[in-house]
């Protein structure tokens, strides 16, 4: 074997070499028995997590220069495009570690002071194999990666009770799923002989019935990942019971990283002979999606609860990219997640910082948060706008560029599918203003008493913002993006 | 002269950054104007002055192009004449700051808006113009103002909804120029126009789009609650100018980009909006509510304004921009004015209202001089604006009946001139009621006359509704230009 093929894999190993090093430091690192003396170690751990993240984040982008590679027998393909998408979830990564940093140094947690980062970073290390594998079975090896130590990270709230049963839910419906997942692919083998992507396009020329009924299992189990509806059930009980730094990181990371990986295995896998069958599904999926999503939204009053079913319809335009399957909409995909995760992360910050001053997550306490928080209320106001689509904020761009890529394929279905969703953004407006008015508008005393967050809250939040503002206005990452995936993949 | 977006946004927390601010606007328009006036006339090849186009996303070919000509140069001057009259009609507001910021956020939306030439930046414009107003009238409105701030907001955003996909397909079904598509709507128009098929799905959501906001018949009935909700600003701000962002959009990019679709399906809009002009003239008669009377009938008069786009005809369409300037600068007066007066009083029902002549004079005369623009008293703006259009809608009405194509223009701009008539009932009405007999609160004989500030904001308004009524050709021949059949393909 030629073991250079291992240097294709330039993330995967400087992942695992950040995880080496923070594992190492966890492990000999000084361990106190005095409960309050474990502070500062904590703290050492997460200082040094966040910075080697970070400066593996800037090594990623060196990664995206080269050619396309193909490696151990066809199973590893890296492109410039496959890095990007990698960079834009690591910088997501980036951001939900240092917004958990604070979470992390809180009185239960302490005693497990870098198991957090860990399992992150480990469910990272599954999505990477997920987006970059060629054949099934890595990508299974990715999926059940991804989703393991998640369920995990799920119950880490070891007091709580909404926590556990948010893990069972989460590992119950994750085992499900990955159990119809390969019992479509059992199927593809039997009808093809082979679980190579590529060797499996060629091998269902002619096709058959049985392999649409395969395809089907397929999408239905990637389906339980990205939540859409109707696989959608345990999202909301999931986000509401995990601790909140997990589920930013589900309905962004998560959600990003297997949105990639689905499209893939559309494209390159079903794309060529089954179009027809996968496009009208997934059409209707994301009829669904988006208006059953936005539908329940309306009326949640926790924050987290409500959050899940706006991530359940952001799920849906996502998937309008993979429905457009040309180059301007996986631009546009690239776009909407990245500007997702900063919008979300947004508002999943002000949420967590006030949720660890105080542990309020309902909506009716964010009444009046402008005269007491003024800053954290302003944040939480261009996330939310961020997400309705209003200029001139990113989420208007990347719904935008959204349609237009999903528009380029010029169809009447897509026009009315476009229309369906554009209606929804109406709804989903009229959502997202609920949380602005309860914040603005209401006169009630505010429950929550003026605080200073924390510094790497702040910076965070800094962070996130800036996203949200610059992202659109400059236009040097949306046309990067494209010239990226107008070279073929 | 994007100088006009360029506004001052760092905040102090003075009035005086607000107006001097406009006032540097006001200079900015003037001087824009008079730098126009000085240039050559329009062709079809150049149908705008002053173009500049950046590029901004390369990759889909959006620009950040720029241009005017006459119209718009009416527009943003009406823009700063109401902005200008704003501030100082907000002078005591609370959390002044904020509001402000808000208030010049939607500004530079509507200036963006009236320069874009390019559809995408157009449209982001538009929606920048939107959105500020949900806070202004959530946080600083009045009433029911929760209700009217959300009802309005997802109403309007819901005609962007189909105005977005209405200008995504103009772009995919526009002409190719040097192998793109473009959002460039003169390029649109030069190269070819947008593909004829797809025009009749296009034109029609378009419309409507643009259309919501011009408070076209089913359409409309965000504006009562949202003008009565609102602060008075923001109702100047809003009556004043944002509603002609939809009567502006739907001639420029709507019937403009697809004049065959427009010539053939302009009937249907005809129906509505010749309803519009009846049906809100009506509906200001049976409303207590000052605010409600004045928000039903500017239904009632952008509906004429819309009406006379749809004629296609020169006369007709100068008269429609004529209306426009007109209307906004006399529903500003008629806000800001309901506003003094709301200020005082307390409440704005007319029943509990009377002999404010004697009480407050000035604000009194002032409300007579409006009254008498809406209703079309020669000398001030309504009366020449109204005169444009309904000469050019029956001129174009008569020749198409002669011409054995149909007697609908003409029974409708018959049924729009009723509207004179039920213009002044109102008007007259609410004047006898509010203005003269006899005092219906002795609270009410202690208030004061107007302030200084309140003076200049509507001194201002009076003497520009006085010049356009005074001197219409100087405006109608800055318009008219626009609209001749060879820049304008749609006009018969």
């Amino acid at each position: 074997m030629d073991y250079s093929q291992f240097l294709a894999m330039k993330q995967e190993i400087g992942l695992l070499v950040v995880f080496l090093l923070v594992f190492l430091y966890d492990l000999f690192a000084p361990r106190y028995a005095v409960a309050g003396s474990d502070k500062k170690a904590v703290k050492g751990i997460s200082t040094i997590t966040v910075v080697l993240f970070a400066l593996y984040t800037v090594y990623g982008f060196f990664c995206t220069v080269g050619d396309a590679q193909l490696v151990f027998g066809g199973m590893y393909s890296t492109t410039p495009v496959v890095a990007t998408i990698k960079n834009i979830l690591n910088v997501g990564v980036l951001i939900v570690l240092i917004q958990s940093m604070q979470w992390n140094a809180s009185e239960p947690q302490i005693m497990r002071r870098a198991e957090f980062y860990e399992l992150m970073l480990i469910t990272l290390f599954g999505m990477y194999l997920m987006i970059s594998a060629r054949h099934f079975l890595l990508f299974v090896i990715g999926l059940e990666a991804a989703s393991l130590p998640l369920a995990a990270m799920v119950a880490f709230d070891k007091n709580k009770y909404e926590s556990h049963e948010a893990a069972v839910k989460y590992i119950l419906t994750a085992l499900f799923s990955s159990a119809i997942f390969m019992l479509g692919l059992s199927f593809v083998y039997g009808l093809t002989g082979t679980l190579y992507f590529d060797k499996i396009a060629e091998a269902s020329v002619e096709g058959s019935g049985m392999l649409i009924v395969a395809m089907a299992f397929v999408m239905a189990g990637i389906g339980f990942k990205l939540s859409l509806v109707p696989f959608h059930l345990w999202t909301a009980d999931v986000y509401q019971g995990a601790p909140t730094s997990v589920t930013s990181y589900l309905s962004v990371i998560s959600k990003g990283a297997t949105a990639f990986a689905f499209m893939v295995v559309m494209v390159q896998v079903f794309g060529q002979f089954y179009s027809a069958a996968w496009e009208w599904m997934l059409y209707g999926l994301i009829i669904l999606t988006i208006t059953v999503g936005n539908l329940f939204a309306i009326r949640q009053r926790n924050m987290k609860r409500f959050l899940a079913f706006s991530s359940v319809s952001q799920a849906g335009y996502i998937m309008l990219g993979v429905i457009g399957a040309n180059d301007m909409s996986l631009a546009a995909m690239m776009f909407y997640i990245l500007v997702y995760i900063f919008s979300n992360l947004a508002a999943f910050g002000v949420i967590q910082s006030i949720e660890n001053k105080t542990g309020l997550v309902g909506m009716d306490s964010y009444r009046g948060l402008s005269k007491t928080n003024p800053r954290l209320a302003f944040a939480m106001m261009l996330a939310m706008f961020s997400l309705a689509g209003i200029p001139p904020f990113a989420g208007f761009f990347s719904k935008f560029f959204i349609f237009t890529g999903a528009l380029n394929v010029g169809t009447t279905a897509m026009y009315v599918l476009v229309l369906i969703a554009l209606i929804n953004t109406i709804v989903s407006l009229y959502y997202y203003l609920l949380v602005v008015k309860a914040m603005y508008i209401s006169d009630e005393e505010c429950e929550i008493a003026t605080f200073k967050s924390k510094c790497s809250e702040r910076l965070a939040l800094v962070i996130t913002v800036g996203g949200i503002i610059l992202l659109g206005i400059v236009s040097v990452v949306y046309n990067s993006l494209l010239v990226l995936t107008e070279n073929p993949v | 002269m994007l100088g006009g977006l360029a506004l001052c946004r760092n905040i102090k927390q003075i009035r005086a950054v607000a107006v001097a601010g406009s006032l540097v606007l006001i200079g900015m328009s003037v001087y824009l104007l008079l730098e126009y006036l000085a240039l050559p006339a329009l062709t079809h090849e150049h149908p705008m002055h002053f173009y500049d186009s950046w590029v901004w996303f390369e990759s889909l070919n959006i620009h950040l192009a720029v241009g005017v000509d006459g119209v718009s140069i009416a527009m943003i001057l009406l823009t700063s004449i109401i902005v200008f009259a704003g501030s100082f009609a907000s002078w005591s507001i609370n959390q002044p700051k904020a509001f402000f910021l808000w208030l010049i956020l939607l500004s530079t939306g509507v200036y963006g808006f009236f320069i874009s030439v390019d559809l995408f930046t157009m449209f982001m414009f538009y929606e920048v113009a939107l959105i500020p107003m949900y806070l202004l009238i959530g946080v600083w409105g009045s009433g029911n103002k929760n209700y009217s701030a959300m009802k309005l907001t997802l109403m309007l955003m819901g005609g962007s909804a189909f105005l977005m996909l209405g200008l995504i397909g103009i772009y995919y079904n526009g002409p190719v120029v040097d192998g793109a598509h473009t959002w460039d709507i003169t390029q649109i128009v030069n190269n070819g126009g947008v593909e004829k098929g797809w025009q009749y799905f296009l034109f029609p959501i378009t419309f409507v789009g643009f259309g919501v906001l011009g408070a076209m018949f089913p359409f409309h009935t965000w504006s009562p609650d949202g003008h009565a909700s609102a602060p008075t600003a923001v109702s100047m701000l809003h009556a004043g100018v944002l509603m002609k962002l939809g009567g502006y959009g739907c001639f420029r990019v709507a019937m403009y980009l697809m004049p065959e679709a427009a010539q053939e399906l302009s009937w249907i809009f005809l129906i509505l909006t010749g309803i519009s002009v009846v049906y809100g003239a009506f509906s200001a008669c049976v409303q207590t509510d000052l605010k409600y009377i004045n928000a039903y009938s500017s239904v009632s008069h952008c509906g004429l304004v819309l009406f006379a786009v749809l004629m296609l005809n020169q006369t007709a369409m100068t008269g429609a921009v004529m209306q426009m300037l007109s209307h906004g600068l006399m529903t500003a007066l008629f806000f800001a004015l309901i506003g003094m007066i709301y200020g005082r009083t307390h409440t704005r029902d007319i029943r509990e209202m009377g002999g404010m002549m004697k009480i407050m004079p000035y604000l009194a005369v002032c409300y007579v001089i409006a009254g008498f623009a809406s209703l079309g008293l020669p000398g001030l703006s309504g009366f020449v604006a109204e005169m444009t259009i309904f000469v050019g809608s029956f001129q174009q009405g008569m020749s198409e009946f002669m011409a054995g194509a149909g007697s609908l223009k003409l029974v409708f701009t018959i049924v729009a001139c009723c509207s004179i008539v039920i213009t002044a009932v109102y008007i007259l009405r609410v004047v006898g009621k509010l203005l003269l007999g006899p005092v219906q609160d002795k609270h009410h004989l202690e208030l004061t006359d107007a302030t200084w500030w309140e003076r200049l904001s509507t001194v201002t308004l009076i003497i520009s509704v006085a010049a356009i009524g005074c001197f219409p050709n100087f405006f109608a021949d800055l318009i008219r230009e626009t609209f001749s059949g060879e820049i304008f393909k749609a006009v018969l």
